[in-house]
């Protein structure tokens, strides 16, 4: 009897010091990014005095550049590569999920194929393809991809986009069609505004993944001036011979800010999109 | 027959008035295809000369093609995922066949050497046989601890109803930046020798070490750190748990069932599509495992945190024998693939689908 009523309280106990365990990290961090580097190697959380130059000299720290540069390449890149993500994904979605045409079977057991495509097998190929287009050092081996739903996370989006115009109702557009549209005009005027919940899972996932893409950004870009936020962070890592870690941290810190205001804000549409295709974040 | 479809297509499209932007886009591959078609009538025209006999086939075909509601729309709408599985997916994919055997650089014009790419990797390449052994490692560790992690809290989860969202969230944050360079950082930080992780099990007696450098632990922090994001995988688990009815729970505790029968005989069954989903995708993603070991680690120390994708890495672009890569590449894919084939195989004893009549049948 005792047990029954202590149980669900133990299990909130469970549950709040695992929660507690999973984020603290992330709660250190928070703070070590304000300590002095002879506090860094305390548990602590708070800093006995917060050191805010630890954000200011590392946004200067790599020299001839502000981390202002660096957010402004990321923030252009990521605009443009979920603007071709939505226009690309969205059309090639509407094309499987709605119309028939020849060895559509064939091709979207193609498309689920490559789902599972580990992408690093292609990247020698892709590089020298690129190489020889004279696209390294630029965005472009970003941006066209992506304009060809494909890139990081492409064949996904178009599969979550495919399952989601299929649960809308076939009427709408059987009437659409009766009243004269043309296969675009229901694409634009009747899927597209239905399917905007599912468009915007599909801009935070392109989001996030672009801005995690290190590898890609590794391989393509080279010169400062074009640096990501990720590639500038590792040069910060690698250029400091007496580590000013609390620089580092903090800048680290306001590197995963983007991601932690998206899923404050749009929380909705990220457990919704998690759980209903299984993407992971 | 294909102009006449394009006909019909910019009849559509001149309906909609904001359309006409890709009128001329259209009318391009329009001029394209029916060029082509004209040449090609020539030619048959030329090897068959009975007109009347030409004639025949075009009836037919208008039928055949109105088999589907949109032949040619069709492909226009997906044309963007088709030209790019084309050129970024199937063409490299066999140009990187072609390049595995061939001693490719960017430097001097390649060479067909046949095999002997692989038979260097097999036979005499100690890096590849680390890299292969540090990655098993790291996938039959990171995945079904991942796994078992995200199912025992969703199961806690699952029956702890209020402040659910706020544990969820806690939960699932680390999965939400976890893959990212700031993250790699913070580790390399927390397990160095002067970080918190030592500080911590210093309280309780242990004696603390470089964790990222001694040969022994330095993957186990990388494993940790990617067991650490299972929130994402649990947040499936849970929308799988929510949807399992609750009569078949009430229904055995009537029929005498335990809660470990429960979870046997019921959780683990309808749980188990996504469960084999997720194994899936989550070896498939481990063997690829790239950021955390070049960040934290940068394969050492003595090479124990030489994953596959670093050492490929640095074959192709460090020292840019793309030739040789390109056979690690396809190595790894043929390791995927069976891994994949391997669990597929196996899915049909364990893997468990509902039918239609909501009766369970084993697949």
């Amino acid at each position: 009897m005792t047990l029954r009523k202590w149980k669900p309280a133990l299990r909130h106990l469970f549950m709040i010091l695992f929660s507690l365990i999973m984020v603290y990290p992330v709660l250190w961090w928070v703070g070590a990014s304000l300590k002095h580097s002879t506090e860094l190697g305390s548990p602590g959380i708070f800093p006995s005095v917060p050191q805010w130059s630890n954000y200011v000299k590392g946004w200067n720290s790599i020299p001839g550049h502000t981390f202002t540069d660096f957010y402004l390449n990321t923030f252009g890149l990521e605009i443009a590569v979920i603007a071709t993500t939505l226009i690309s994904c969205t059309l090639v979605a509407f094309g499987f999920a709605r119309l028939d045409f020849p060895l559509k079977g064939f091709w979207f057991s193609i498309l689920m194929l490559t789902l599972m495509m580990p992408g690093q097998v292609l990247i020698i190929p892709q590089y020298t393809l690129f190489h020889q287009l004279g696209w390294v050092n630029t965005y472009l081996p970003f941006i066209i991809p992506h304009m060809l739903a494909g890139g990081a996370g492409g064949t996904f989006f178009v599969f979550l986009l495919i399952q989601f115009i299929r649960g809308l109702p076939k009427e709408l557009d059987e009437s659409a069609k009766i009243d004269g549209c043309s296969w675009f005009g229901i694409y634009w005027r009747v899927i597209i505004p239905l399917t905007l919940p599912a468009i915007i899972t599909v801009m935070i996932f392109c989001f996030l993944w672009n801005w995690d893409d290190f590898l890609g950004h590794l391989l393509y870009i080279n010169s400062v001036e074009k640096y990501t936020v990720g590639l500038a962070l590792r040069m910060i890592n690698d250029s400091q011979s007496a580590q000013e870690w609390g620089q580092l941290l903090a800048m680290s810190l306001v590197s995963v800010l983007p991601a932690t205001f998206i899923f404050m804000f749009l929380q909705k549409y990220f457990v919704e999109g998690i759980a209903t295709t299984g993407i992971k974040g | 027959m294909i102009a006449l479809f394009f006909r019909y297509i910019l009849k559509e499209i001149e309906h909609c008035p904001h359309l006409a932007g890709i009128v001329p886009a259209v009318y391009l591959i329009y001029t394209i295809l029916t060029h082509e078609v004209t040449v090609m009538n020539r030619t048959t025209a030329a090897t068959i000369p009975a007109a009347p006999e030409t004639k025949k086939p075009k009836k037919t075909k208008p039928s055949f093609l109105s088999r589907w509601n949109a032949p040619l729309a069709g492909y226009l709408f997906i044309s963007p995922w088709l030209i790019g599985f084309l050129t970024l997916t199937a063409y490299p994919l066999f140009l990187s066949l072609y390049y595995s055997f061939t001693d490719y650089t960017l430097m001097k014009p390649m060479e067909w050497i046949g095999t002997r790419n692989y038979e260097r990797i097999f036979t005499s390449d100690p890096k590849f046989v680390d890299s292969v052994k540090v990655t098993f490692t790291y996938v039959l560790a990171s995945v079904p601890l991942k796994l078992i992690a995200a199912l025992l809290v969703a199961m806690v989860l699952n029956k702890a109803i209020k402040g659910i969202g706020v544990y969820r969230t806690a939960i699932y944050f680390p999965s939400l930046i976890g893959g990212s360079i700031g993250v790699s950082l913070l580790w390399r930080n927390i397990f160095g020798v002067d970080g918190i992780f030592n500080k911590i099990i210093g309280v309780f007696g242990f004696e603390g070490k470089g964790w990222i450098t001694s040969p022994d632990t330095a993957l186990g922090t990388l494993i940790l750190l990617t067991v650490w994001q299972f929130g994402s995988t649990m947040v499936i688990f849970l929308a799988g748990l929510k949807q399992i009815p609750n009569d078949l729970y009430e229904a055995s505790a009537v029929d005498g069932a335990n809660k470990v029968t429960q979870f046997f005989k019921i959780t683990m069954p309808m749980l188990s599509p996504i469960l084999y989903f997720n194994l899936i995708m989550g070896v498939i993603g481990a063997f690829q495992m790239f950021t955390s070991a070049f960040v934290i680690t940068n394969g050492g120390p003595m090479n124990a945190t030489y994953v596959y994708a670093l050492y490929l890495y640095e074959r192709a672009f460090s020292r840019y024998e793309l030739g040789y890569a390109s056979a690690l590449a396809w190595i790894m894919l043929v390791m995927i693939v069976l891994a994949t084939i391997l669990i597929f195989y196996t899915s049909k004893y364990w893997v468990f689908y509902e039918t239609e009549t909501g009766k369970g049948k084993r697949k």
